[in-house]
This record gives structure tokens, C-alpha cells and sequence, in this order.
């Protein structure tokens, strides 16, 4: 793109010997270096800018309680216990564990969103009124449709296999879901060798 | 013969306007572009649908990486004098016997993975230099010999009166157990809520959540 340089009277009428006439420059500078550069600097910025700026999510842990009276109490029937265990593995039970593992299933990340929104569901439609709770709700100007889920529990058990991302994911999963009341719990050992006899059955490695 | 002269038009573009824009926007970039501080350790974070900005003071950042490695760094651009009160502290009650030239060493180190006793050490070497250090991340695991209880401890009290944020930076491929041992940690602290540090993803369609941002804040109204 070099301009070419067509100032100048060389070649023009000359006036007559000794009229010197003096050489127009040309006041243009050649631009395209620096345009090169300004690009080169811009494509440059464009990529280092930080265009997904990390977030954060939330956690709140309890306090540990060592008092089995001050515990909280859950409704069995409104339970969904789920494990976390390797290879992305998901080990769920509603309720309470049965003395055979009977009620103990599989899942993956996949299918665990339908398997809380079921129960969730299923929770809600067992829902009796319960004008306390609606009552305070109202006064805090909350949807009167908190209370009717207001029993669903959700305990997540981490195995000792799990990833941090698994766990993330569970988490996640809540916010997603809507799930109110969730709790991480230690996993019970009755229930980490049941994962691992459920993983070696199925070949998980 | 009268011949038709033809102007010759000068293929030249004024390009001035054009350079203008692109000079704009490259000082745009260069104002708006904050260099992420260089990060000794590699961490991927599993992505979340929260969309939360992450505090950049006043926090405790701890990481985890990939290998199950623990990090501990303080994050206090406003007020570096906090970097000092803590590994005052940290000298103290650990009886480390650090030099003047290592406290102040400790401002410019960016993540801290070593147990006490190999503080000195790290602290003792040029902070440019310390990335070719192998850091074996602080010890959790042990219940006993949780170390970053301590380093939890003097954040807090070098914090005290203000607010203080706990930044867990975990990689996904980082096991659960390591977690658990740093919420350990914090708990004996008595502190109870954390920040995870996430990236964002997109909101699966179809779900609650979904349907509460979309509807925006009408569902509070009913």
C-alpha cells in the first residue's frame, strides 16, 4: 500500500536556467506500519481480556452438634439420600436405608435432576396446609408455595472417591432444582460398601 | 483529434477515520483488560449456574488442586499491612523463627503450599523464583496435624472486626476428601460459609430455576 510518492516538479516545465524550482514533498506518511501495529495490539488485548470472569457459589455449612436432642428432625417419607461415588457414579435412597439395600439405586448425573423433581413432586402433593407456615410466609412477602416443599430434604454424602467437581455439580443441582433445605453429610460406612459393591458388580474400575 | 483525458483517480483510501476507530478500541482494551495474577498452580473449576461475582478482597483464598494439593493465599490489595499481621502470627505460634527479610518476603509470594516446616525455605527464596520450588501443598488430611487451621486462625484474627470472605478454589478433578478436610479446617475456626469459586454455565432450560429467572421477580409478588 506504499503510496507512491508523485509530489515533485521533476520533469515540469523548468523556467529557465538557473530558477531552481524547490521539490515539493509530500506531506503523507506511509500509515501502514502503525495501522499494522494498532491491529496486531488489539488482537492481542481482545484475547487476554477476561471475558469469563470466575463466580462463586455459596456454601453454609452447620455448626457440628454433638447433642443428638438439639438435631434436627426430618420426616423420613420427605428424605432423598444421595451418594456421590466414582466415575461420576450416583447412589440414591428415599427415606431410610433398608436392612437389605433394597431401596439402594444407581443413577448418573443425567438422570438425578428427574429423580429430585420426582420426589420433590411427590413431596409436594402430600403437602396438608399448614396456616403457620403460610402465615409467615405471607408476612415475609414469600410465594405461600415455599411451604408446600418446605419438608423436602435433601442429603448429599460425598464418598471418599468422589471429585470436588462432583460435588460442585450436586450443589449446583440444588440451586438448580429449587431445593430448599440440603445438607453434606459424612457417608456412613454401611453405605460406602454397598457403593463399592454396587461399582465392583457393575465393573466400574 | 481532441482526445478525452480520463482524471486519474488516486487509488489511495484516506484511511485516517479508520485508524481512528481502530486506536479507540485498541485503548479501550488496553484500559479494560486486568491481567489475572500469574497462578503457580493450575486449577479448572467445575462450572455453576450462579452468577455471583467473586469478591477480590478482603479473602481467603484456598486452593486445590489437581494432585489434592492444599494452597493457602490471602487476597488484600487495599490493605497489605494484613499480609504481615499474618505471618506474624503464623511466626509466632508456630515458633518459625523467620527473618524481617522473609516476613516481608511473604507479601510477594502468591500461594503458600508447604507445611511450616518448609517455610522458611520457601519464604527464603526470591518470589520469581519460587514457582520452580515443588510445593507439596499444606497437610490436611490429618485431623491432628491440620495446618491450615492455623493458617485459617491468624487470617481471622488479622481480619478481625472486618468482613471477611473464604474462597475455596477447587479443581475438578480434585477428590473429595481434600474438601472435606478444608471445610475441616474452616469449621474449627467457626466459620460456616464459603464461596466456591465456579465458572458459569448456562441454566439447563426446562428447570425451576429456569423458569424463576425467567419469570423474574413476579413469583415474590404472588
Amino acid at each position: 500500500m506504499a503510496s507512491i510518492d508523485t509530489g515533485g516538479g521533476d520533469g515540469g516545465h523548468k523556467k529557465g536556467p538557473g530558477v531552481k524550482k524547490a521539490k515539493k514533498l509530500s506531506t503523507r506518511v506511509d500509515m501502514t506500519p502503525m495501522v499494522d501495529l494498532g491491529f496486531l495490539l488489539i488482537t492481542f488485548f481482545v484475547f487476554t481480556a477476561t471475558m469469563s470472569s470466575p463466580t462463586t457459589l455459596d456454601l453454609n455449612m452447620p455448626k457440628d452438634i454433638k447433642d443428638q436432642k438439639e438435631q434436627t428432625e426430618v420426616k423420613e417419607s420427605s428424605v432423598l439420600s444421595i451418594m456421590l461415588g466414582k466415575d461420576n457414579q450416583i447412589f440414591y435412597y428415599e427415606g431410610k436405608l433398608t436392612e437389605d439395600g433394597s431401596n439402594f439405586k444407581s443413577t448418573t448425573f443425567k438422570g438425578i435432576r428427574d429423580i429430585i423433581v420426582n420426589k420433590k413432586k411427590e413431596v409436594m402433593s402430600r403437602y396438608v396446609t399448614d396456616p403457620e407456615c403460610e402465615a409467615k410466609a405471607r408476612a415475609k412477602g414469600r410465594p405461600i408455595s415455599e411451604c408446600a416443599d418446605k419438608d423436602f430434604v435433601v442429603i448429599i454424602k460425598p464418598s471418599p472417591e468422589a471429585t470436588y467437581k462432583n460435588t460442585v455439580d450436586i450443589l449446583d443441582e440444588m440451586t438448580i432444582n429449587q431445593v430448599r433445605t440440603y445438607a453434606m453429610v459424612k457417608i456412613f460406612d454401611q453405605e460406602f460398601e454397598l457403593i463399592k459393591a454396587t461399582e465392583a458388580s457393575s465393573g466400574i474400575k | 483529434m481532441p482526445s478525452v483525458k480520463i482524471p486519474r483517480k488516486s487509488t489511495d483510501t484516506d484511511m485516517t477515520p479508520f485508524v481512528d476507530i481502530a486506536f479507540l478500541i485498541l485503548s479501550f482494551f488496553i484500559m479494560a483488560t486486568k491481567f489475572k495474577p500469574p497462578e503457580p498452580v493450575e486449577i479448572t473449576t467445575p462450572g455453576s449456574v450462579l452468577s455471583q461475582k467473586l469478591p477480590e478482597n478482603n479473602a481467603v483464598m484456598i486452593s486445590i488442586d489437581s494432585s489434592n494439593r492444599v494452597f493457602f493465599s490471602v487476597l488484600s490489595e487495599k490493605d497489605p499491612g494484613k499480609y504481615d499481621a499474618i505471618i506474624n502470627g503464623i511466626n509466632t505460634s508456630q515458633n518459625l523463627g523467620l527473618s524481617p527479610a522473609e516476613i516481608a518476603n511473604f507479601k510477594k509470594t502468591i500461594l503458600v503450599g508447604v507445611p511450616f516446616a518448609g517455610l522458611k525455605q520457601l519464604l527464603g527464596t526470591n518470589a520469581k523464583e519460587q514457582d520452580k520450588l515443588k510445593q507439596p501443598g499444606i497437610p490436611v488430611l490429618d485431623s491432628a496435624n491440620n495446618q491450615l487451621v492455623w493458617w485459617v486462625r491468624e487470617a481471622k484474627n488479622a481480619f478481625a472486626g472486618e468482613k471477611l470472605n473464604y474462597l475455596i478454589k477447587g479443581d475438578g478433578k480434585s477428590k473429595y476428601p481434600t474438601f472435606e478436610a478444608v471445610i475441616a479446617a474452616l469449621k474449627r475456626n467457626e466459620e460456616f460459609k464459603y464461596n466456591l469459586v465456579t465458572a458459569l454455565d448456562d441454566i439447563p432450560p426446562g428447570t425451576e430455576l429456569y423458569i424463576k429467572e425467567k419469570s423474574g421477580e413476579k413469583d415474590l409478588k404472588k
